[in-house]
């Protein structure tokens, strides 16, 4: 099965300043893949790539197999939240669900009206009078009537009060279960990625810091708590993604294949939170995670 | 996607059938009148030789001031009209997509953005070009009476100017000209819109662009799209149509009067036998103004020639067709540029 979406040596310069850089990744077809990393790291720019809203300057991307945007049938499969969900402000719901179906060969209307009305939403209102919610769920709605077989999402809750980015969350994550669809979504939150996504790909300046599932990802990762003195004592196969010092205790975010155990030492389970902070403050070369919550949010 | 254009440009075409009808009906009802004013003049079957003129005159006088209001109105609303197709319809058509993001939207659906800009070009184009063409046509037949009646010699011409319809002030408010114009002013917006990405700057761009053609075309490029025809005369310093100026610097111009109607005159010199313009020598003869006849006797001697280079009234199609066929061209390639900016460029 051809990866949902591939970069080779991808890069995009704008003037002087490069957006993304050198950016390697896979991400695999047929999972919900949560693409998470600081602001800046590229995110918006890879998917943006992705759907062929810009030419890469340097590198290449296929997206199942395809180039981005080459043509009706490469649009076709592909579906695009974009970020800030644009919608046509003039025009009502119906009138976007007119236009989905006149532009789209695989439009399935009994899916959006389906949607519209379990969201009860008025088909004659006009989007400039939808909340930022609603709004969001009118994209959703677009891009899954449309039957694609790659739904990529750029923040699409990144604007949406609490109770509204659970609803579109969950509306995703009933979409994803009823058809068969590969997802990338990219947040910058983890608690969005943690709820619908069971891939992860960290990006932190251009630079993929660790991909994989979910599960796996929880299972071979550890968080250390002991005394500061034995650090140096470690096994070999284990890796230091993240050491943090308090007075006389250190933590250590571990990743090792096989089980873990170190007499004197507390070993927790991490939360995917604690192991994308451990890999985003490891890119940035600093030991404090304190620090480092804030360039992640 | 033509449904969407359709659905973003029914506001417009609505303003624009709703202004096109109230003009028809304005000029309609006005332009009836001036029909049975110019049949019971007996203009129609005049004969050259003997009542034309007094006809015409006769015919002109009869007109009260209200038509020389309904002709200047509708030059400019011919005028006017391709350029505010140009900054409503044209400069916001990409660049209020690319502002409001809502490109993002258009881009991801099953069509190329090619498309969707050949489809949105073809939609406001081909309605611009319809709007200018109708609204030509109700002027051109409004006007044509009083175009007949002041090409005939020895009318007054009220109230088109001496050069008639190829008088650059009218030229472009009438024929199929119009066309051309408001076909380049879409493609003139959107590519404003596409290059600077935001409405309001697009739209003023546009205006700005816009007019410049329209004031730089007739000046500098339309007298020469057909070489001018030319005449010499010799001057008659004694004849009537000749006007001498004696100027402070003890300079004379010689102003020689040229008529034909409906032509359009692009210059007018006095010429000396080796070919050169007559600037005015600062001559003895000529030095006290009292002396009129020593200037004039002078003057004779001096075999000077009036050379007049002009378009004559019959090529007013010909102009009309080369130049809606250029503006055509031009917008065509205008629309090219846009298309390949947004497929080669994207835009995020």
């Amino acid at each position: 099965m051809a990866a949902a979406l591939e970069a080779d040596g991808l890069g995009k310069q704008y003037g002087r300043k490069w957006a993304l850089a050198d950016c390697t990744l896979t991400v695999p077809a047929g999972r919900v893949t949560g693409l998470v990393g600081p602001n800046g790291a590229g995110k918006t720019t890879l998917l943006n790539l992705a759907t062929g809203m810009l030419a890469p300057t340097t590198g290449s991307i296929r997206v199942l197999g395809g180039v981005p945007g080459s043509g009706p049938a490469q649009l076709r499969k592909v579906g695009f939240v974009a970020q800030d969900t644009p919608t046509y402000a003039a025009l009502s719901i119906a009138d976007h669900l007119h236009f989905g179906a006149a532009a789209n060969p695989g439009w399935d209307a009994g899916i959006a009206s389906a949607r519209i009305r379990a969201l009860r939403l008025d088909p004659a209102q006009k989007a400039a009078k939808l909340s930022g919610g609603q709004r969001a769920q009118l994209a959703l709605t677009m891009a899954i009537a449309k039957q694609p077989e790659l739904l990529i999402l750029d923040e699409p809750v990144a604007s949406l009060d609490p109770l509204a980015r659970r609803e579109f969350l969950q509306a995703l994550a009933e979409t994803v279960a009823e058809q068969e669809l590969s997802v990338v979504l990219s947040s910058h939150l983890v608690a969005d990625i943690e709820r619908v996504c069971d891939y992860l790909i960290v990006l932190v300046a251009s630079r993929v810091r660790i991909a994989g599932e979910v599960t796996e990802l929880l299972a071979s990762h550890h968080l250390l708590t002991g005394p500061r003195s034995e650090e140096d004592s470690l096994p070999g196969d284990w890796e230091i993604i993240q050491a943090s010092h308090v007075g006389r205790q250190t933590s250590l975010l571990v990743r090792a294949a096989g089980p873990v155990k170190k007499p004197g030492w507390a070993v927790d389970k991490v939360s995917l939170e604690d192991l994308v902070l451990g890999y985003m403050s490891q890119a940035a070369g600093g030991t404090t995670a304190g620090l480092l919550t804030g360039a992640a949010r | 996607m033509l449904w969407l254009t359709w659905r973003q440009f029914r506001a417009q075409a609505i303003t624009a059938v709703s202004a096109l009808v109230a003009l028809a009906v304005l000029y309609g009802v006005t332009g009836v009148q001036l029909a049975h004013l110019y049949h019971a003049s007996g203009l129609a079957g005049c004969h050259p030789r003997a009542d034309c003129g007094r006809l015409a005159s006769t015919f002109t006088s009869q007109l009260g001031p209200h038509y020389k209001v309904l002709l200047d109105l509708g030059t400019v609303v011919v005028y006017l009209v391709p350029a505010l197709i140009g900054v409503f319809w044209g400069a916001p058509l990409v660049a209020r997509e690319i502002e409001s993001g809502t490109f993002r939207l258009a881009w991801n659906q099953s069509v190329t953005r090619r498309r969707w800009l050949a489809v949105k070009l073809a939609v406001v184009g081909l309605a611009a070009m319809a709007t200018a063409g109708l609204l030509s046509l109700i002027m051109s037949w409004w006007a044509a009476p009083i175009a007949q009646a002041s090409q005939i010699p020895g009318s007054t011409s009220f109230p088109m100017g001496a050069a008639g319809r190829l008088d650059p002030l009218v030229f472009g408010s009438e024929g199929i000209a119009p066309i051309g114009y408001a076909a380049f002013a879409v493609a003139l917006g959107v590519a404003a819109g596409v290059l600077i990405r935001r409405t309001v700057p697009a739209m003023a761009t546009t205006l700005a662009g816009f007019a410049a053609v329209q004031v730089v075309w007739p000046l500098l490029v339309r007298p020469h799209l057909i070489s001018p025809a030319k005449v010499i005369t010799r001057v008659n310093p004694n004849s009537n149509n000749i006007g001498l100026t004696f100027n402070a610097n003890g300079t004379l111009t010689i102003n020689s009067s040229w008529h034909q109607p409906g032509a359009w005159l692009l210059s007018n010199q006095t010429i000396t036998p080796d070919g050169k313009v007559f600037r005015g020598a600062n001559s003895k003869a000529c030095s006290n103004p009292n002396n009129f006849h020593a200037c004039t006797n002078w003057l004779a001697s001096q075999h000077l020639r009036q050379l007049i280079s002009y378009q004559p009234a019959s090529r007013f199609w010909a102009f009309q067709w080369y130049e809606t066929a250029i503006f055509i061209v031009l917008a065509a390639a205008l629309a090219w540029l846009c298309g390949w900016l947004i497929t080669r460029r994207g835009a995020a």
